[in-house]
């Protein structure tokens, strides 16, 4: 298990508690965390579960692939610790992780 | 007593919609009912990495059973309406229950549009499938073994995902297709022919412009034989072990017809998605609703659609009212490439190719009146993301420069 803080564009915090081996998104999804849409599902086809990993664990976390690296590239808003949360892993190492998220997905 | 929302079909867009009731603090009761054994998965996965084998099956659930417990979503499988009594504001189920509402949702979805054809009457061949939910593909899966002759009717996306399993996994794969070309109701010539060749490359057999005229079955009519067809005008028997039809999908209206509600391919609603009950709300692939995109009705089936179509309707719930305004978009995923597909391009003037189709990598875009109305984007991601703001921007672009692979798609995007 580990603690994931999603914090939406308007600052609302929601803490969750992330199973390990589920994606960031997925742990967003089962506590119903506005501000992760996540339209394709976890394929890394729609750049809807973008969000920002805070500095710290910029460096903890596996570089993305190319699919990856495509669909942030060209997303809205984006930054330098832009990821798309559906494909990074939950691991014992990420307990504390926080996720900012961006403007363009507080369409709810 | 308190508030009630009835949401009937716990499929995407009826999962979706009851989460989003709570996301934005909806106190009353929320009740989900499907009449599949499952919480509300996800279908995509279902002819690509399920049928593999490479998802698992609690993979596909959009949230864990404890999610919908946790925030008192009463979620009811294995639960089937029979009819909608208006006046009375109740709904009848499948045990002859009945069970109130103060807002009603229908989120009935779809199913597989069965094959009409002689010899057919009365069978219910083992062996003949289609698909659309995990149980589907359950029944499938045995004969999905290496060596076995599977013949495909139908080739849209169903048929070509499943088409690219089955190679992969060493079945005899042969589809056909009575139009002249695949996909053709949703794509240029140009995405037909790179994916027809696609499959060409890895074994796949295709009979296009093939008139289906029958199924060959056995005495007892409990498997198929084979298909029968007429392909450039010369008759053919097609030897079949397992046999999948893919040619589209049926609404599910027959609730809302019955309860003397409007249906037009869809259930329409406004785009509050709103029926003319005020107190029946219809979304996802089972609506027929204004697109302000199209400037027309339209009924999409598609992930992206029933999550926008829902948060609309949870918006409408809640008192607010947001229409619907998303562009429509689509993907799909076949030996691994990604292909990617935003806006519709029926009525397109000009198509126009970047990349190529031989580098397994290019993008068409389809233009009217100097704009990009549709992309279908083969896989580069970042140039569906561009092609996603241009479809949305309406910007007018220049068909030339739109072609040429040394000016950067950024720059064309609003």
């Amino acid at each position: 298990m580990a603690k994931i803080t999603f914090i939406e564009a308007d600052g609302k915090e929601h803490q969750v508690e992330a199973q390990e081996g589920q994606s960031v998104m997925q742990a967003a999804m089962d506590n119903l965390v506005p501000g992760i849409v996540a339209e394709c599902g976890g394929f890394a086809s729609c750049a809807t579960c973008h969000g920002y990993v805070d500095e710290a664990w910029t460096t903890k976390l596996p570089a993305p692939d190319a699919a990856e690296e495509g669909m942030i590239s060209c997303a809205y808003h984006v930054q330098p610790n832009s990821r798309l949360t559906c494909q990074l892993k939950v691991t014992p190492a990420l307990d504390g992780l926080v996720v900012r998220l961006p403007v363009s997905q507080t369409s709810e | 007593m308190e508030e009630r929302i009835v949401i009937v079909g716990a499929g995407q867009a009826g999962g979706e919609l009851a989460a989003g009731l709570r996301k934005h603090g909806y106190k009353g009761r929320v009740l989900l009912l499907g009449d599949e054994a499952h919480p509300p998965y996800q279908r995509p996965p279902l002819s690509k990495g399920f049928l593999q084998g490479k998802v698992a099956l609690s993979d596909l659930y959009l949230k864990p059973l404890a999610t919908y417990e946790r925030f008192e979503i009463e979620l009811k499988t294995g639960t089937r309406v029979e009819a909608i009594h208006r006046s009375s504001r109740e709904i009848s189920l499948g045990d002859g229950s009945r069970l109130g509402y103060d807002k009603l949702v229908l989120a009935t979805g779809g199913r597989a549009r069965p094959l009409n054809l002689p010899g057919l009457e009365g069978a219910r061949p083992e062996n003949l499938f289609a698909l659309r939910s995990i149980s589907d593909v359950e029944a499938m899966r045995g004969r999905f073994v290496s060596g076995n002759r599977l013949v495909i009717i139908g080739g849209g996306y169903v048929g070509l995902e499943v088409a690219a399993v089955a190679v992969q996994l060493g079945l005899q794969v042969t589809l056909l297709e009575a139009a002249p070309r695949l996909l053709s109701r949703v794509t240029g010539p140009e995405v037909s022919s790179f994916i027809e060749r696609l499959h060409r490359e890895r074994g796949v057999q295709f009979r296009l412009a093939c008139e289906v005229r029958g199924l060959e079955l056995d005495e007892a009519r409990r498997q198929v034989r084979g298909v029968s067809l007429a392909y450039q005008g010369v008759p053919e028997l097609l030897e079949a072990d397992l046999v999948l039809v893919g040619i589209g999908l049926t609404p599910n209206t027959e609730l809302a017809s019955a309860a003397g509600l409007a249906v037009d391919n869809g259930i329409v609603v406004d785009e509050y998605a709103c029926t003319a009950d005020p107190d029946i709300l219809a979304v996802g692939d089972c609506a027929n609703q204004p697109s302000a995109y199209t400037g027309g009705r339209i009924r999409l089936e598609s992930v992206p659609n029933a999550i926008e179509h829902a948060r609309v309707a949870v918006a409408t719930l809640m008192g607010k009212r947001e229409p619907y305004a998303a562009i429509p978009w689509f993907w799909s995923d076949q030996y691994g490439l990604k292909l990617q597909m935003v806006g519709l391009s029926t009525g397109y003037e000009q198509c126009v190719t970047r990349g190529s189709a031989e580098g397994k990598e290019f993008s068409a875009f389809y233009l009217k009146d100097r704009r990009v109305i549709a992309a279908d984007v083969i896989g580069r991601p970042a140039e569906f993301m561009v092609a996603k703001r241009l479809v949305s921007s309406r910007v007018e672009v220049d068909a030339t420069r739109l072609g040429d692979a040394a000016v950067p798609l950024n720059s064309f995007a609003a």
